[in-house]
């Protein structure tokens, strides 16, 4: 018998709709000295899942179903009392952020003893060594003297691996790992898990290891679990499961994950719980879209970068006391050519998105240049034509939560750039053009008349496109654009976007942390690091032999997914 | 129609519904405001009509024949003989004209300025929320004395009368603009740093427009629960101010008019006088509170 065995398991939320099932009968089991990946998109039910069996669900959720058995023990009928003396002692739990999952007002000692002396009759010397043991097996260099630090003197990777120690203190026989690297830069991700998967196997602990991140389960897990809507929809072993998937669900998920080791053309079998309905027939060279837009194919330069300068200057007071300055951008140049997609990457910090707020005029440049067409995009506007080839350059955000005004209809959002610019000769034919440009971006015929909160992630991601597309532009500056959605949906926005800028012959700006996503956008790259620019190149160049260290290290680390065929 | 179904069907109603104390001081609220405006028709007689008042009326106790006349008065009348139902009906008039105008006129400007300052920043922001701030370390009924002393100062001696009531209004309205414009001057600020923001400018929105058309919308919900509590606070500010006598003029008295009157007559028997203005009072400025409450706590739940 195994050691957690989880028992046609349903969880229910209810509310005053009904009640909401988080959790569809689902059956799974973990040995000793096992990790056993769940993986599964937002919504999933994944870390309900680990919510349940440390009995820590949150009102109004409760078990409607199941059995949870730890050995012989029931755990979902315990009493309260007694599940709280079986956490941490028997199930333990690793957090997604460590930045808050330690108490910063005491020292890592103190939590760690306390922990230790609640659970292991130790006695104050003992649970000190043990304290300063843990910490040396978690791989925190000279722990003696550390021991006594508080949190806020360890780096991320380092307080994480303190919350380790802390969930292997009391010796416990399962651990419950909640996106245990989410939270951390890539270099930091793998070392991590490489700790992670060692000490499973050497004290012989179970593991639920709950992610997002096909990457992270394909390097860590023994078996995997892939959740779609509360069901369960697969298990097997890892290497089964990435291989060889069965389901449609996980054959939709693992080839939604952007390849690292090729470009693909385009994203396949998305179909699987799909938002959009595929790209709307239209006849482009008959619609408003289609006007008032050349065909012009060719290398020319659509958008030239001269010298950038930016210096933000901090200033704070009444009178404006002496602030302090930041150089965001230092001497940046490039070219776009016409209808290519040009990539910018680099970690958070870079300088990478404020490029692009000095391109559509946000921010103002302290120095340098920026032409768009032969316009100088700095010099006052002389003419409305100067307005309207300004208005060209358009942006897709980061985060679809927050770049829909949630107090505006979906199709007057679409309408409102047609209507301020006087791009349609009445109100009425701009919300007609708003609901065609709703079709292209694959939403269906009543999207228009609701709010943005009825849309989810990827579907608000595609309003802010038709969006976009509502001044007729010319070139786009993506930021981020996928990194808050779930990989399939990811998937779809960026075919979308390949999609769109094949038809209507658009230039791309892609601004994104993520190497693997780039590979399968960009024509060019541009890396960046501390505000300048250390590589440009081939987009096949830089992922095939870079030239700048800074270009090979990132290179190096990036989550590594690969795809045989 | 639809309106009212998708309204019944919100989260909004269901927690209203499901929250005894917001019905009923929703209730009390409309009821004390609906009699207030229907003062003329439902008030038995008319206070303030010279005509209708007889002396002989006067300190009959609630429920009880008048010695005199043997005329029956619901809750009693004051030393001129006058109905104190009917004069509590009047009253609340006066306190819920002056209450509603002058959160309104606060509002408007509180609004104005808080937005100007979100959006304007630098100096703008400064100087605007540095007079908020000097404002608010003075006791809000101060500066409304203040302002009432000076508006007293500059109208005609023959006007002031009749300007009382919009003395009081503005004196009121421009104490409580800082609640509003902090409000707002915060959640502005949040929601400019939102991307919608910059799409909005990004296609060609002015400044005026992105705070008036865009911003504005999204802090409505901040302003309505302010406005509530501050309409509470407004009566009582009136109430106050009337009490201390340079509030509403005896011709044209409100709850706290009233009380300042019956207060003259509590240690001498007629407590009627002064416990039923000062209960519609309480009442009053309770139910608008526990609404006010409940607002906050549905509409903004991160909200201190």
């Amino acid at each position: 018998m195994a050691m957690l065995d989880i028992k046609d398991l349903t969880i229910e939320y209810p509310d005053r709709h009904g009640v909401f099932q988080a959790t569809k009968n689902v059956n799974l089991t973990v040995n000793r000295g096992e990790i056993l990946g769940i993986v599964g998109e937002s919504g999933a039910g994944k870390s309900t899942i680990g919510n349940a069996v440390m009995g820590l669900l949150q009102s109004p959720g409760r078990i409607g179903q199941g059995e949870v058995y730890l050995d012989e023990t029931r755990l979902d009928t315990l009493p309260f009392e007694d599940m709280r003396k079986l956490r941490g002692k028997k199930i333990a739990m690793i957090f997604q952020d460590p930045m808050t999952s330690l108490n910063p007002l005491e020292t890592v000692e103190s939590q760690l003893v306390e922990t230790i002396e609640l659970h292991l009759k130790l006695g104050s010397a003992g649970a000190r060594a043990r304290a300063v043991s843990l910490l040396d097996q978690v791989g925190i260099p000279d722990p003696e003297q550390r021991i006594s630090q508080y949190p806020h003197e360890f780096s991320g990777g380092m307080r994480q691996r303190v919350v380790i120690a802390l969930a292997l203190a009391a010796e416990p026989d399962v651990i419950i790992a909640d996106e245990p690297t989410t939270a951390l830069d890539v270099s930091i991700q793998a070392q991590i898990l490489d700790l992670i998967r060692d000490l499973c196997r050497e004290k012989n602990v179970g593991m639920i290891l709950v992610t997002h991140d096909m990457g992270v389960i394909s390097q860590t897990a023994d078996r995997v679990a892939v959740m779609y809507r509360g069901k369960l929809v697969e298990i097997g072993d890892t290497k089964q499961i990435t291989q060889n998937p069965q389901h449609e669900y996980t054959k939709a998920l693992i080839s939604a994950v952007p390849p690292s080791n090729m470009r693909i053309d385009r994203f396949q079998h998305v179909g699987f719980g799909k938002e959009g309905g595929g790209l709307k027939e239209f006849d482009l060279n008959n619609h408003w879209l289609g006007q008032g837009r050349s065909d012009e194919k060719g290398d020319a330069a659509i958008l030239q970068i001269k010298d950038l300068n930016k210096v933000f200057k901090s200033t704070s007071g009444f009178l404006g006391s002496k602030g302090v300055e930041t150089h965001a951008v230092r001497d940046v140049s490039f070219e776009v050519s016409t209808g290519q997609t040009f990539g910018i990457v680099g970690e958070s910090g870079s300088g990478k998105s404020t490029i692009a707020r000095l391109i559509t005029g946000i921010h103002k440049p302290t120095s340098g240049q920026v032409v768009f067409e032969g316009l100088d995009l700095l010099a006052r506007p002389k003419s409305r034509q100067d307005l309207l080839t300004k208005r060209q350059i358009q942006m897709i955000f980061q985060d679809p939560y927050s770049s829909l005004n949630p107090r505006m209809r979906v199709e007057n959002i679409v309408a409102e750039p047609i209507i301020v610019n006087n791009l349609a000769g009445s109100r009425a034919e701009a919300i007609s053009i708003a609901r065609d440009l709703l079709q292209l971006v694959e939403l269906d015929d009543t999207a228009g008349r609701r709010f943005p909160h009825a849309f989810s992630g990827g579907q608000r991601q595609r309003i802010s496109i038709a969006r976009a597309l509502a001044s007729r532009p010319r070139f786009l500056i993506c930021d981020e654009p996928t990194s808050a959605l779930d990989v399939s949906i990811q998937a779809q926005i960026l075919n979308l976007l390949k999609d769109l800028q094949a038809r209507l012959n658009l230039t791309l700006l892609f601004i994104s942390h993520d190497l693997p996503v780039m590979r399968q956008m960009c024509d060019q790259i541009a890396v960046m690091r501390y505000g300048e620019i250390v590589e440009t190149g081939d987009a096949e160049g830089i992922f095939v032999a870079p030239q700048h260290s800074y270009t090979q290290d990132l290179i190096s680390l990036m989550p590594k997914f690969e795809r045989l065929g | 129609m639809d309106t009212l179904k998708q309204f019944l069907a919100s989260d909004f109603f269901y927690s209203f519904r499901r929250t005894p104390v917001a019905v009923v001081s929703f209730c009390i609220a409309v009821i004390l405001i609906l009699s207030a405006v229907l003062a003329p028709v439902i008030a038995p007689y008319n206070p303030f009509d010279p005509a209708t008042l007889n002396l002989m009326n006067g300190f009959s106790k609630p429920m009880e024949p008048n010695a005199f006349t043997g005329e029956t008065f619901l809750l009693g009348t004051d030393d001129q003989g006058r109905d104190v139902f009917s004069t509590i009906l009047y009253g609340m008039r006066v306190s819920l004209f002056v209450g509603f105008a002058a959160v309104l006129l606060a509002l408007v400007l509180g609004v104005t300025l808080g937005l100007t300052a979100a959006m304007a920043g630098g100096r703008t922001d400064a100087i605007i929320m540095r007079i908020a701030d000097i404002q608010l370390s003075f006791p809000a009924i101060l500066i409304a004395m203040l302002i009432f002393g000076i508006a007293k100062g500059i109208t005609p001696p023959d006007m002031r009368n009749q300007m009382a009531i919009w003395v009081l209004i503005l004196s009121i309205g421009l104490s409580d603009w800082v609640q509003f414009a902090r409000v707002v001057r915060g959640a502005a600020m949040v929601e400019r740093q939102k991307e919608y923001v910059e799409a909005a400018q990004l296609i060609g929105r002015g400044p005026f427009t992105v705070a008036f058309k865009h911003i504005l919308p999204n802090v409505v919900a901040s302003v309505l629960v302010i406005a509530t509590i501050s309409l509470a606070l407004a009566i009582i500010a009136e109430a106050t101010l009337s009490f201390l006598g340079v509030g509403a003029p005896p011709t044209q008295p409100s709850l706290g008019t009233l009380i300042r009157i019956g207060q003259g007559f509590l240690f001498s028997g007629e407590w009627w006088i002064l416990f039923f203005p000062a209960t519609t009072l309480l009442l009053l400025a309770l139910s608008v509170n526990l609404l006010g409450d409940w607002l906050r706590n549905t509409l903004n739940p991160n909200m201190d």
